[in-house]
């Protein structure tokens, strides 16, 4: 099917295995209506949502086309507050930066905060490389570095594994790499929680550093913020000697202030609450509290090609709040894993593309895999207008393709659009299908169609046209009139 | 050529001839519209599944040593208000001097602390580690965390909140804000409380307007 | 006849070139309705199609001439009503800026205006008319779907439901889910086959929860996907574009009973209807 339409089949195909996993179909489905409700209870109890959304979008677009001069202001802000700020063009040089620091100290693990930038490079497999363990200390992190799997969302990397699943992998993995699971553990949250609870703790008691990221990196003071809920972002914030957080250069806001407005639309967005549990603030070093060797690594890969596209730049605003892939019907159906990324679902259909480029068959198909219903840029809290990114860089793939042996699908569309470029060819066109109406006469669907249309036909049943379209009824019946 | 050179040529070339937004009119730190700061307090902190009893400043001892309850070895930030733990009968209190290692203040059932703010509409609580809050790994270790705010320090809503805190940063401290205990929905997004940080938060709300001397 | 809501109105029907060729009864009705409330109907001939699907799978460059050819025809009317909500999102909200990046600063501007006369069926007659109860008489138990272009695109909110209360005879019930996407998507429906049928065997499953005669909604591109999945399961709902329901009179329903025949008769095609 590649030949035939572009953006094929990377995401198709994976979605067609996924749609088969009926488990993850109902842990999906169980966990993200969960959220969806609790998300709108408390975002109807605020007075002007949509004036904090649009407010949001305004200081995001204010950073992000000021970036360079908030950039430096960030580096000078950090820099006096007593942190070390390095610069990373890529993955490879922000893992070797990394590997580079935890050597220094002389340890060989390192304790994680949950870090979408960390995933996005790869950091563990970079630091394993190098014999150094990462543990990941977030509980759904945990989940999915137990069970050997990868994340399928942004909040809750294991949303795909339902409590009997978890017990299993806790019961198999966690005492090879640490204090194990007590001999009795039922499928009970509160006592898979628990286990993770005292695993964990002599990890975070013995770290000498951690690595985490960052939800926000204030200009005007260079204090970072961690927004989470376990208190595992605290104890790798506070209690290690050293702390290496990874900033995403988009990740800016120009002052402390403006937390004031994120602070209230991520908790709601994200988990559905009015504020998440825990929320850290640091501002380099602190004698006496915390870490005193502190290091901020500054993080372009791909992020400054998605800045130069006029249009494609406002998917920089995401703060990863996950909403959008909550409210998605195709990632709720498929999963995190189809789109072959850390960034799953709507805000991973317009990042990827855009951050590794559109060379890879995955990365083609992605902006292939919405629906279009707009469920994603009713919700998004930073007002990015998902749809017309998606359609915009739908565009990107489609005008990237042009110019060699066209593809089916490039046929169809020119034709299509030389038919409907002039009304009289279109009306010829028409009186193919009224004869074929005839030909079928009273027959209300075609149960089978030939060819491509046949992904149509699969499963659904297709209208027979009719015997006489609108445009031949309009003439004879009104056709005094226009 | 560096890498700091590199990206910040990679963001003016990508911003060459972009139109720049200028920042939002925004006006920080408005105070919200929240008829009964004190009442929504308790009952959003309650909300989280925290303990909060309000108490008057006369009564404050004694709440904190019922919260304390059957703890043997409470930790203490330096500058907490000693009459607060007058009513203390048994418990071992150690005053954190700087060197208590992770594994001390692990050994250690509770902490005391003050707080710095109190949020009415998201039951938050925020310690900015002054003195009598501790450095932070005291009100995070233990599994116990017995607050203190005083009513005149709830604010109605986030933004007053943020505006508070810039006073703690530009002395280059921390923040903490702290919505009930430690939670975790990563199992089906069902929240459960109670993971790695302090598994009971005991909100102790100390009344004032009676005309009673308040204990700071 | 000066008393009706639409008299001296002169309204340009877009009927859209997957209606026009494939569901002809659709904009028959509209002109029905219309022309009932007094308001006089014009088809431009030279109208073919708004490029949603051009724009929406990534060609804007092939949808660039039908957004100019969009603006030749309709800019001179004062109103121009079409039957299919993503249609009209795709005028609204797509032309100007297809024409904006393709170059053409000056088309932008034309289709911004045209746009700003285009209206969705409902939009039409309780913005620009002000009726709800348009005369029709429906006696089923109806579900209504609102398709996703409709509510998120051009925000009709309840207008259609309004609309349909007002119908005599009618039932309506309530849809499950009812603002979740059924998974049609233009070309989704065949790059992701899967998918698409995944979200549309919900949609049908929700819609035989409620034991509904007739399923509408305002797009018949989406009623087609969930019709094929409720016709491939032999469910007994049928499906049903909005404006033959607002076209139904009760002069349809006695001649249908004399004749035997379909129960509307509006846009019937004779035996189209008759296995639902
Ligand atoms: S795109 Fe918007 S809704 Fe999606 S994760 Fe980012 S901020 Fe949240």
């Amino acid at each position: 099917m590649s030949g035939t339409f572009l953006g094929m089949p990377s995401f198709q195909a994976a979605a067609k295995e996924a749609l088969g996993n009926a488990q993850q179909r109902r842990n999906l489905e169980h966990a993200t209506r969960t959220i969806r409700g609790k998300r709108a209870q408390v975002v109807a109890e605020l007075d002007d949502w949509e004036g904090l959304r649009r407010t949001a979008a305004a200081i995001k677009d204010n950073v992000l086309t000021h970036l360079d001069s908030y950039l430096l202001q960030l580096e000078e802000s950090l820099t006096r507050a007593g942190a070390t700020v390095h610069w990373a063009s890529d993955a490879e040089e922000a893992n070797r930066i990394i590997t580079g620091l935890v050597r220094a100290t002389g340890t060989d693990e390192v304790v994680k905060v949950k870090s979408m930038a960390t995933q996005e490079i790869g950091l563990n497999e970079a630091l394993e490389e190098a014999g150094i363990r990462a543990w990941e200390t977030d509980l759904a992190e945990l989940i999915v570095q137990l069970g050997h799997d990868r994340p399928s969302h942004i909040l809750v990397p294991a949303v795909h594994r339902n409590r009997a699943e978890i017990r299993e992998i806790f019961l198999r993995e966690m005492g090879q790499v640490g204090a194990p699971p007590p001999a009795v553990l039922t499928s009970d949250p509160r006592e898979l929680a628990e286990a993770a609870r005292v695993h964990l703790r002599e990890k975070f008691l013995r770290a000498r550093v951690a690595v985490s990221g960052a939800n926000f990196a204030v200009a005007d003071t260079g204090t970072l913020v961690v927004v989470e809920s376990e208190g595992n972002g605290r104890m790798c914030l506070t209690l290690p000697e050293t702390l290496i957080s990874v900033v995403g250069i988009e990740k800016v806001v120009p002052r402390l202030e403006d937390l004031e407005v994120f602070l209230q639309l991520l908790p709601r967005s994200s988990t559905g609450e009015r504020m998440n549990p825990y929320t850290s603030t640091w501002t380099g070093v602190t004698p006496g509290d915390g870490p005193q060797d502190v290091h901020v690594v500054l993080l372009d890969n791909g992020r400054t090609d998605a800045l130069a596209d006029s249009v494609g730049r406002q998917a920089l605003r995401c703060i990863r709040c996950s909403a959008c892939l909550n409210v998605c019907p195709v990632y709720q159906r498929v999963g995190g894993h189809a789109y072959g990324s850390v960034y799953p679902g709507p805000i991973g259909a317009i990042l990827n593309p855009q951050l590794r480029g559109t060379t890879s068959e995955v990365d083609q198909s992605l902006p292939y895999a919405s629906s279009l219903c707009g469920a994603c840029g009713d919700v998004c809290p930073v007002g990015i207008e998902i749809p017309d990114l998606i359609v915009h860089l739908r565009t990107r793939v489609v005008d990237e393709h042009r110019g060699g042996v066209p593809s089916g699908e490039q046929l169809a569309m020119k034709g299509a659009a030389w038919l409907f470029a002039d009304h009289r060819r279109w009306e010829k066109a028409q009186k193919g299908a009224e004869l074929g109406g005839r030909v079928l006469g009273g027959k209300d669907t075609i149960g089978r169609l030939p060819g491509p249309l046949a992904a149509w036909s699969d499963a659904r049943d297709a209208p027979t046209p009719p015997a006489e379209t609108f445009r031949t009824w309009w003439k004879r019946e009104k056709g005094g009139r226009r | 050529m560096s890498s700091r050179a590199a990206i910040l040529g990679r963001v003016s070339a990508a911003l060459a001839g972009a139109d720049r937004v200028p920042p939002p009119r925004q006006e920080y730190g408005a105070p919200a519209a929240v008829p009964d700061v004190v009442g929504l307090f308790v009952e959003r902190v309650e909300d989280y599944r925290a303990v909060v009893e309000q108490v008057a400043p006369q009564e404050l001892a004694a709440a904190v040593a019922r919260a304390l309850g059957g703890t043997d070895r409470v930790v203490v930030p330096p500058g907490l208000e000693g009459a607060w733990l007058s009513a203390l009968d048994g418990a071992e209190v150690l005053v954190d001097d700087g060197d208590l290692s992770p594994d001390d203040l692990d050994r250690c059932g509770a902490v005391v602390t003050a707080a710095a703010v109190g949020i009415a509409t998201t039951g938050t609580i925020v310690l900015d580690h002054r003195p009598d809050q501790g450095r932070r790994a005291l009100s995070l270790v233990p599994d116990l965390h017995v607050c203190v705010v005083r009513e005149s320090q709830l604010v109605g809503d986030v933004p007053e909140s943020v505006t508070l805190l810039r006073a703690a940063v530009d002395a280059g401290r921390p923040s903490t804000w702290i919505s009930g205990p430690s939670a975790t929905s990563d199992i089906e997004l069902e929240r459960v409380e109670g993971v790695h940080g302090p598994r009971t938060l005991h909100v102790l709300l100390v009344r004032d307007g009676d005309g009673l001397q308040s204990p700071a | 006849m000066t008393s009706l809501p639409g008299s001296g109105l002169r309204v340009a029907l877009f009927a859209t070139c997957f209606n026009d060729t494939m569901w002809p009864e659709t904009p028959r009705a509209v002109v029905t309705v219309l022309e009932r409330l007094g308001v006089s109907v014009d088809f431009p001939l030279e109208q073919t199609c708004c490029g949603q699907m051009f724009t929406n799978t990534g060609y804007a460059r092939e949808a660039l001439p039908l957004v100019e050819r969009f603006a030749d025809v309709f800019e001179e009317y004062d109103a121009v009503v079409a039957p299919s909500g993503s249609c009209v999102g795709s005028v609204r909200h797509q032309h100007a800026g297809v024409a904006r990046g393709c170059g053409r600063p000056a088309l932008a501007d034309r289709a911004t205006a045209a746009a700003g006369k285009v209206y969705e069926l409902s939009e039409l007659l309780i913005d620009v008319l002000g009726v709800t109860d348009v005369g029709a008489t429906f006696p089923h138990r109806v579900t209504y779907h609102p398709t996703c272009h409709s509510l998120r695109m051009l925000r009709v909110a309840d207008k259609p439901l309004r609309l349909l209360r007002e119908v005599r005879g009618i039932e309506l019930v309530d849809l499950p889910e009812a603002e979740e996407c059924c998974g049609f998507g233009g070309t989704f429906a065949m790059k992701n086959s899967d998918t698409s049928v995944a979200m549309g065997a919900d949609k049908a499953q929700h819609v035989r929860e409620t034991r509904a005669e007739v399923l509408v909604a305002g797009d018949n591109s989406c009623l087609a996907h969930i019709g094929g999945l409720l016709t491939r399961q032999r469910s007994g709902t049928r499906v049903m574009h909005l404006a033959e329901v607002l076209a139904s009179t009760e002069r349809d329903f006695a001649a249908a009973n004399e004749l035997g025949g379909p129960p509307y008769a509006a846009g019937a095609r004779d035996g189209r209807e008759a296995t639902a």
